[in-house]
């Protein structure tokens, strides 16, 4: 076995992909001054989240969300062991580097962490409530930027009000000021994360001292709530189609494009009373990315009509057939009840007893905000953040900057303000800017080079392992202990033949046929009866899990999205096994097993 | 109370016989009215023992050869106890069974061969001491069972043979050793009807490994459990998680050899002896995932009616349909774990443990365990 991974420093562009470093910030690539301190350490990628190569702006707010994970542990909150998780691109893909606090601090960060985390801790309930106020306030501001194109000539009103400012400025304010919403955003985001994550290790930690063999799905299942707001998208789905079958309307979802269905049920009563349902809850709940929500590409519910038609459609036909389409809620309360209640009784005495309930209790306190969140930060306020941006890259089409809209995520983030000051100036001078002559050659390079960069695939880590991993966040958000780094340095030497393993992340043995995906796009393919094989899963996949009959993914650990939607759906699910898209072709038999976490090819 | 019968069914056995049925039979009993899938039978009362030693009239003779022919612990040799054991155990061959209590348990035989509907039915015929058992002390394996007895000529001779098993040289050291009175100690029999298993073996309701009360440890082999407790045979080994029903390690074993009831030639019943397994149930799993999960299930069912860890011995029956054919041969407590404390012992205060946890985070501690 291999004691260290390739250095950052040999990884070669991909052929066509030269020169692909300038996509990038200048401080987000590994570079010669800063090689040292990157050559000596440890990089993972985190296909979790990222799992495609980034476009450059895409990439800006890469930065900005792993910056802002670091400033609660650092500066915020002084987590004893950890400071930040430090961040590069190389080829486009994302590495991530945890930083530990130096041995020397730690105890002196202690007591500002018992202040400061406790007092959290203590107004969790309160301060949450805040945050949903907040975050809400924040998506509403992101939606009302206004990216109209520079007018011919601005209002009289802008002349008689004595406003003294135009459009112009307007327009370049804005981009500012949606750049600081989305650092806002990503503040929000890791307010409260990185604690909530303690408290449930720390329970998780008591719990394996108690009963060292405990299987982790079963603390998890312990914390984790029922009724979480992630589910609520594909609830409103199933109660769509519910109430299409009821108010006799389903004969209009027959496969037509979104237009046609909309079409047959706006020329009566049920059919117009089954869309102002649909558009209660499409806000906010169809703001959902088919992907991780972290790419401008990945599909939005609201936006690609077509994907929660389709899955209506389904449902309609499983309502007909008499399916009882209801997540067993009351079944799920009774069973958590039923896990907690027998470990808790198996403890050796009452203080140990005491001890449980405090720890399970702080967990069920901040494991609401760690499974809703993601909805509210990667899929609302991000859809609203892709959409305010392609507005932006309207204005620069139609001036001639761009060929398509969506180029416009081909700029750097910081790149823009560039750009929006040339068609600034163009339109103040009245004469021509250099963009429409410079970008759409320039938009047409970068283009190429991504896509090459697509192509490529990111090795699971750089540099040099750590002898242990510790550092609590790594394990709990990407799922990488001492084990895993041990598994991807020791692949392709040794292991049975097709066997493949991961995380046990929901329990259950089947075999099936294999259906290997790479994107959302591909999601229509999946069979009845088939077992999903995908890099990951995003939760607005949720109504698929209803076909399947198990999930094998690439990265994610027990909290990822394929787990605990898997677990939420009783279907057995290995994740985390890095190179399960790699291994295995669709159609081939497997053997998937949940409770030890092995996946075998059976042909 | 009325004076104990000579024999009584597992059903039937009401707590107030329980001292004169020694501590295996009252569990059967026990176990098979709070409805654990036990094969039937019945306890031969201690009364026959008590009634057949007074009426041999050597029972002061036995006191002469233990007590006379050892001196203190330390000074006794395995030569000597041996000898004083065979002596000791010839006497015992010598008490006859009184006819009243013989008239009754051929009734009892008979009854169990027609509820069986098999002449002669196959029976064990195990030791049940009203030492064994205690919490304090398992006295496991220090007395004799007899496998795959048949017809009821071979029944009374077996239950002598437990008798005497009183005086194995073990036996005979584990008492003196515990400071029992030797002759305060009475033998009752079970006779319980044979099952035939596939694979048979012991449970734990925790991991003898480190105490964990979560998980339920079970070795299992091929054929009889006789190889898995006394050792004779690696068996394959398996941990489940007795809240979440999932098996979290398994160790198939190569299990070269196997206690298999074999045809003896001139005996009328086949015989239990060890044999060599073939190549292909060498290295598979002696019990199948389902299996697995239903001795769990009957381990657990047991602990939670005992309210203490327990130690199980079982069978998956070949003679009775799946799902039915896992069967409970004996419970008895866990004496090891179960006379530790475990308390993990984590600091109250929430924020300070918290910190513990970051500081020293699970992935790098080591031997957590406290005893």
């Amino acid at each position: 076995m291999a004691d260290r991974f390739s250095s950052p420093f040999d990884i070669e562009a991909p052929a066509g992909a030269e020169g692909w470093q300038n996509l990038y910030s200048y401080s987000a690539v590994f570079s010669e001054e800063r090689r040292d301190y990157e050559d000596g350490g440890f990089w993972f990628h985190d296909g979790v989240h990222w799992p495609e190569a980034l476009t450059p702006w895409d990439a800006g707010v890469f930065e900005v969300a792993i910056a802002s994970l670091g400033q609660y542990n650092t500066r915020h909150y002084l987590v004893p062991p950890a400071y930040g998780v430090d961040f590069r691109i190389l080829n486009g893909y994302v590495f991530l580097s945890p930083v530990p606090a130096p041995e020397a601090d730690i105890e002196g960060r202690v007591p500002h962490f018992m202040e400061r985390a406790g007092f959290y801790f203590a107004n969790w309930d309160r301060l949450y409530d805040d945050w949903l106020v907040k975050v809400r306030c924040l998506v509403q501001q992101i939606s009302e930027l206004d990216f109209s194109p520079l007018p011919q000539m601005e209002d009289l009103e802008v002349i008689t009000s004595g406003a003294g400012r135009g459009s112009g400025d307007r327009l370049l304010s804005t981009y500012h000021r949606l750049l600081d919403h989305v650092l806002t955003l990503w503040q929000y985001h890791f307010e409260f994360l990185n604690l909530g994550y303690a408290a449930y290790l720390d329970f998780f930690g008591f719990c394996k001292a108690a009963f060292p063999s405990i299987p982790d799905l079963a603390i998890a299942k312990m914390v984790a709530g029922v009724d979480v707001d992630l589910f609520k998208p594909d609830d409103h789905l199933k109660s769509l189609a519910r109430l299409a079958v009821s108010s006799g309307v389903d004969d209009r979802f027959n496969g037509a494009s979104p237009k046609e269905v909309w079409a047959a049920l706006a020329t009566d009563e049920q059919g117009q009373a089954w869309i102002a349902e649909w558009d209660k809850a499409a806000e906010p709940w169809f703001n959902f990315s088919t992907g991780s929500g972290f790419y401008h590409s990945d599909k939005i519910w609201i936006q690609n009509v077509e994907v929660p038609l389709g899955y209506i459609t389904d449902y309609i036909v499983k309502v007909k057939e008499g399916v009882d389409l209801n997540r067993p809620i009351e079944a799920l309360h009774t069973e958590r009840d039923r896990v907690v209640s027998e470990y808790r009784e198996l403890l050796a005495s009452d203080e140990d007893r005491e001890t449980f309930d405090a720890k399970l209790g702080l967990s069920r306190t901040v494991f609401p905000y760690v499974e809703n969140h993601n909805f509210y930060v990667e899929h609302w306020a991000h859809s609203v953040i892709w959409r305010k941006m392609r507005e932006l890259g309207e204005v620069l089409k139609a001036a001639g900057f761009l060929a398509e809209t969506d180029d416009v995520f081909m700029f750097r983030r910081s790149e823009l303000f560039d750009v929006l000051f040339d068609l600034y100036a163009g339109w103040s001078v009245g004469a021509p800017s250099r963009g429409p002559s410079y970008w759409p050659k320039e938009i047409e390079r970068r283009h190429a080079v991504h896509e090459m960069l697509r192509g490529w695939s990111p090795p699971p880590a750089l540099g040099i392992p750590p002898e242990v991993v510790t550092e609590p966040f790594t394990v709990m958000l990407w799922g990488i202990t001492s084990d895993s780094v041990a598994a991807w340095l020791s692949s392709g030497e040794e292991g049975e033949e097709g066997v493949l393993s991961g995380f046990a992340a929901s329990p259950g043995l089947v075999e099936g046929p294999a259906r290997v995906i790479f994107s959302a796009d591909q999601i229509s393919e999946i069979q009845d009866g088939e077992i999903l094989v995908a890099p990951l899963t995003a939760p607005s996949w949720a109504p698929i899990f209803g076909k399947i009959k198990a999930t094998v993914t690439d990265v994610g650990g027990m909290m990822s999205h394929a787990a605990i939607v898997c677990r939420e759906y009783g279907l057995p699910a290995v994740t985390g096994t890095a190179f399960g898209t790699k291994t295995i072709k669709t159609g081939q038999m497997l053997r998937v097993d949940g409770n030890t976490g092995k996946v075998t090819v059976l042909d | 109370m009325s004076a104990c019968p000579s024999a009584i069914p597992f059903g039937n056995l009401a707590a107030e016989y329980h001292p004169q049925v020694g501590g295996k039979c009252a569990s059967l009993g026990t176990m098979m009215q709070v409805g654990l899938p036990v094969p039937p039978g019945f306890a031969v009362t201690t009364r026959v023992f008590v009634d057949a030693k007074e009426a041999s009239g050597s029972k002061h003779r036995i006191t002469e050869i233990v007590d006379g022919g050892l001196g203190p612990l330390s000074d006794i040799t395995q030569e000597a106890l041996e000898s004083v054991a065979a002596q000791a155990r010839e006497v015992v061959m010598t008490w006859e069974i009184p006819v009243e209590h013989a008239t009754m348990i051929r009734q009892m035989y008979a009854d169990l061969c027609a509820q069986s509907g098999v002449e002669d039915v196959p029976v064990a015929v195990r030791s049940s001491s009203t030492a064994e058992d205690s919490p304090e002390a398992s006295f496991a394996g220090e007395h004799d069972t007899y496998l795959w007895v048949c017809g009821i000529d071979d029944v009374l001779e077996k239950i002598r043979c437990c008798w005497a098993s009183l005086y194995t040289g073990r036996a005979i050291m584990y008492r003196h050793e515990l400071g029992y009175d030797h002759n305060q100690v009475d033998m009752a029999v079970a006779v319980q009807k044979m099952v035939r298993p596939r694979a048979a073996g012991v449970a734990f309701t925790l991991d003898p490994t480190n105490g964990d009360r979560s998980g339920i440890c079970i070795d299992a082999a091929w054929g009889f459990g006789e190889g898995v407790v006394s050792g004779d045979v690696t068996p394959d080994n398996f941990l489940i998680d007795k809240v979440m029903w999932t098996i979290n390690r398994r160790t198939i074993s190569p299990k070269t050899h196997a206690h298999l009831l074999t045809d003896v030639e001139g005996a009328d019943c086949p015989q239990v002896s060890r044999v060599e397994l073939p190549e292909d149930q060498v290295n598979a799993p002696s019990v199948t995932d389902e299996e697995i999960i239903a001795i769990a299930r009957l381990a657990r069912a047991a602990e939670k009616h005992y309210g203490c860890p327990q130690d199980i011995e079982w069978a998956v029956d070949d003679d009775l349909p799946a799902g039915e054919d896992t069967v409970l041969l004996q419970a008895r407590p866990e004496t090891v774990w179960s006379k530790r404390h475990r308390a993990v012992g984590a600091k109250a205060d929430l924020v300070s443990s918290i910190v513990d946890t970051l500081v020293n985070p699970l992935s790098s501690r080591k031997g957590a365990e406290r005893g």
